[in-house]
């Protein structure tokens, strides 16, 4: 059973089903815990996904032999029972369930804890092996309660406006960017998107989502709109010449990494707001907990520091992996394409 | 604050006070100011935030920011190790966790803040800056008992930024540029002073414990401190050859010296020798202590702090070995004897020198110099030269003469304050430079923490590499990015925070001199050692060898 899944060079393997959970490599069957780009990759010959994330797959790689579940809705392939369950890290995205001769495994995929009102509250999956991620397994993460950094969020932006200036708020287009959305869409009557935003959020709204609309910031848009304007851009967009049409401007984060003054420094941002989709770590501790797992893998993220504190407590065995996972916070750019078409 | 703020303010606190002001406690505008000066990018925000701030701040607490960002902050009251521990107490997070933390925050005052458990921000039970900084002299020579309760109360009683500064104010440094003149240039504007008479007051040795903001900078009564130095005029680099200043004649010449610089005070019968950090170092150099009977009461004289045998000046090194000990014996002062090489006259008959010409300040300097003739001081000679053709041949010998190059200053310039472009400059002679290898990296701290950034070179000996230094400055931030990802994807071995890199990326480092050393495994250490250049063109197989190091060290290390 131990080897029911293997860590391959393609991905999380499962032997006796002859599929694959999030491939970086062209597999034949590849489940999806959801769609963004470091774990939803192009040229699988199967995809099996939730319902809510197929049209995001679509929008990012075209039309492919999609199957779709909704949460706790069960398949087999070659005898696993295989159903999802919400893991709130962003629309659609699911936890991975497995059952095989009466053993559950559960693959984490990217989850967080807190109910943002648009992922799916998430939910832990009772299970003897749990595969998580540790994008944030590090104590010194601990997020304060959304309401709170929204608000912050809020205070920044009505600071500039008072100065003139407008604000650049930089969030991951698919995720971060419609919770901000969410969040701030009282501030002002119009807010203005990056393309890359834009084309997600107008995507989502064609797949049937009630969500805040925003105006496309194209070369045509005329400067005194854009005065005090709040603009959403991905991250890969800070420092770009695309970014001069707002000045006067000031720059703010939205990313867990900006938990650490260092990184924000770094960033030369104007203001971090340390909000994520990920657990942090009381959120990873406390699910790992809840599934009541014996054995957890720990994938992609603070994997050492995490497997080793939930040994020396005992709160699990477990055992840390490699994977290609998580990026998508901060280095992989955000797609690249429709960005050169923007600038 | 607008109404805007100020109603957001009174809508986080629990209790408003019926006169509709907010209270914040002086240790909260304290973090607000850090977290303001943290997060801008441009000096004239910064500026803001400190004008801002003492605008509205109390009283002792301004005392206390001049005094905290001039080097006068309290001595530190607990080790790093046990703050360590009493925070792996309090979380009860084992020790290695702790340092895993420390290791991504990359500073230990903000890795505890983020550790310690959350507070309910109850009231504003908070203190003052004062209070805070005040009590760590009070119980700084107290039981630990004592010392580790107070900073666990405190701790009980902060919010997460608050716990930031305090850590901070407890293990020092915050490096957030803001300068001494910064701090003068804010001061500027909340009182009506002028600039050098602020940067005067501030510098020098006055107590934040008993002086008040009204003594440090009243607008009248010069009641000021004797011992107090001028702030340093400082030259910028010419880049150029020298034709670009215009006429030679204009200008004077003199060896750029390789020491510390200084100013020696004599008032009120007393001497002082300040350096240019505005540290008090009169102890260190006993040598000096003569100059109180010979020297006129009422000067001030800027120069070098330099290690000489009969005026000629030994390597910086040799300085190096006395700086950092407590109490100077015998040997150093037989090894390392020190003479003061004197530029120029600041004040004379007690009066502010500063703003005559720089001909007429070297004048009087020599008429006071040239009867001592003691071994403490000598003049700085003024080069001779008649064309700068002459004067580029004379800074060839640069080194011979334990020299950094040329300092050039316009003979009719004023003595101003800080670095200031113009009327002096520093023509340098071009480091030394060697090709080698990076072979371990470590991250960054600060703005540079979770980047590899700080890296340790090494030469081939042989077949083998041998590591001779450190280097964590000259590149571009792109190329530390590029070569942050190239560690990432090139390590061999993790020890602790060090890994070992494959032996590929070749770098040439600059420095400005070479000593012997029983530190370093290659014998040698560098002098002020940095990136100048990412050698993309070259190979492991064509870097340097320890017998090059070897060489230079034969020639310039003694």
């Amino acid at each position: 059973m131990s080897n029911f899944i293997s860590f391959t060079d393609k991905g999380l393997y499962c032997q006796v089903g002859d599929f694959y959970i999030d491939p970086w490599k062209p597999v034949g069957k590849a489940i999806i815990t959801h769609g963004h780009s470091d774990h939803a990759y192009f040229g699988h010959k199967y995809y099996l996904c939730h319902t809510l994330t197929k049209p995001i797959l679509q929008l990012r790689l075209g039309e492919n032999n999609y199957q779709t579940l909704n949460w706790s809705e069960a398949i087999k392939i070659n005898n696993v029972r295989v159903s999802l369950y919400p893991a709130g890290h962003i629309i659609g995205s699911s936890q991975v369930r497995l059952e095989h001769k009466g053993q559950v495994w559960v693959v984490s995929g990217d989850y967080k804890v807190e109910d943002d009102g648009i992922s799916g509250k998430f939910e832990p999956v009772n299970c003897n092996t749990f595969v998580t991620e540790s994008t944030f397994g590090l104590p010194i993460y601990k997020w304060k309660p959304q309401q709170e950094v929204y608000e912050n969020i809020i205070t920044w932006i009505n600071k500039n406006k008072e100065n003139g200036k407008a604000s650049v708020l930089l969030a991951y287009s698919l995720g971060k960017a419609q919770r901000v959305l969410q969040a701030i869409k009282e501030t002002t009557q119009t807010i203005f998107a990056h393309g890359a935003v834009f084309n997600m959020q107008q995507g989502l709204i064609d797949a049937g989502w009630d969500i805040c609309r925003v105006v496309r910031v194209t070369p045509e848009t005329p400067k005194e709109l854009l005065k005090g304007a709040v603009v959403i851009a991905p991250p890969s967009a800070d420092g770009t010449p695309w970014m001069k049409k707002f000045h006067p401007y000031s720059v703010g984060v939205c990313s867990g990494w900006m938990q650490v003054r260092g990184n924000a420094r770094r960033r030369n941002v104007d203001a971090g707001f340390a909000l994520s989709d990920h657990a942090d770590w009381d959120g990873l501790l406390q699910t790992v907990k809840a599934t009541g797992a014996e054995k957890v893998f720990v994938t992609h993220g603070f994997q050492s520091a995490f497997s080793r504190y939930l040994n020396e407590e005992a709160i699990a065995m477990a055992a840390e992996v490699k994977t290609q996972y998580g990026n998508e916070d901060e280095e992989a750019p955000d797609l690249p394409v429709e960005e050169k078409i923007e600038q | 604050m607008t109404a805007g703020n100020l109603n957001n303010d009174m809508a986080h606190s629990p209790d408003v006070p019926g006169n509709g002001e907010t209270t914040i406690s002086g240790l909260e505008l304290f973090a607000r100011l850090i977290g303001e000066l943290n997060s801008s990018t441009k000096t004239n925000d910064k500026l803001q935030s400190l004008v801002d701030y003492f605008a509205i701040a109390p009283d002792r607490d301004k005392v206390w920011v001049i005094a905290v960002f001039s080097g006068r902050r309290p001595r530190r009251i607990v080790s790093s190790t046990l703050l360590r521990d009493w925070c792996s107490e309090i979380t009860r997070y084992p020790a290695w966790l702790l340092d895993e933390c420390y290791h991504t925050v990359g500073d230990l005052a903000e890795t505890l803040a983020l550790l310690l458990p959350e507070t309910k921000h109850t009231d504003n039970s908070n203190q003052n800056l004062s209070y805070y900084l005040e009590t760590f002299i009070n119980i700084e020579k107290q039981d630990e008992s004592v010392r580790k309760s107070f900073i666990f109360d405190s701790w009980q009683q902060m919010s997460r930024d608050e716990r930031f500064v305090f850590n901070k104010l407890i293990t020092g440094g915050f490096r957030i540029g803001v300068s001494q003149k910064m701090i003068v240039n804010a001061l500027v504007k909340i009182v009506d002073l002028s600039a050098s008479v602020i940067a005067h007051r501030i510098s020098g040795n006055w107590d934040p414990v008993t002086t008040s903001f009204n003594d440090l900078l009243s607008e009248s009564a010069s009641l000021s401190d004797f011992s107090k130095p001028y702030p340093f005029y400082l030259a910028y680099a010419l880049e150029e050859e020298p034709d670009v200043l215009g006429d030679e004649k204009d200008w004077q010449a003199e060896w750029k010296w390789d020491g510390i610089r200084g100013q020696i005070v004599k008032r009120n019968n007393e001497i002082f020798v300040w350096s240019r950090g505005e540290e008090l170092m009169t102890d260190k150099f006993p040598e000096y202590f003569i100059l109180k009977d010979l020297l006129p009461d009422g000067v001030v004289i800027d120069g070098e702090i330099i290690p000489a045998i009969e005026g000629k000046p030994l390597p910086f090194s040799v300085l190096q070995t006395r700086i950092g000990r407590k109490n100077i014996g015998k040997t150093q002062l037989q090894d390392a004897p020190i003479c003061f090489f004197a530029y120029d006259l600041l004040e004379y008959k007690g009066a502010d020198f500063r703003e005559k010409p720089l001909y007429e300040r070297r004048n009087q300097l020599a008429e006071i110099i040239d009867p001592i003739k003691n071994k403490a001081i000598k003049i700085s000679e003024i080069l001779f030269f008649s064309s700068w053709d002459e004067l580029k041949e004379l800074r060839k010998s640069s080194r011979e003469m334990n020299s950094e190059g040329i300092m050039l200053k316009r003979k009719n310039s004023d003595y101003k304050v800080g670095r200031k472009r113009g009327d002096w400059w520093k023509w340098k002679i071009d480091p030394f430079t060697i090709d080698c290898v990076m072979v371990y990296a470590q991250k960054g701290s600060g703005r540079r923490s979770n980047l590899y950034t700080d890296y340790t070179f090494a030469v081939r000996d042989g077949d083998n590499l041998v590591t001779f230094t450190k280097a964590y400055s000259g590149l571009t931030d792109k190329e530390f990015a590029q070569v942050d990802n190239f560690v990432k994807r090139n390590s061999i071995e993790k020890f602790g925070p060090v890994r070992t890199v494959k032996p590929e990326l070749v770098f040439e480092i600059a420095f400005e001199g070479i000593a012997v050393s029983n530190r370093h495994k290659s014998g040698v250490a560098l002098r002020f050692p940095r990136m100048s250049r990412w050698r993309k063109d070259k190979s492991v197989d064509e870097i340097n060898t320890i017998d090059d190091l070897k060489a230079m060290l034969k020639m310039y290390g003694k």
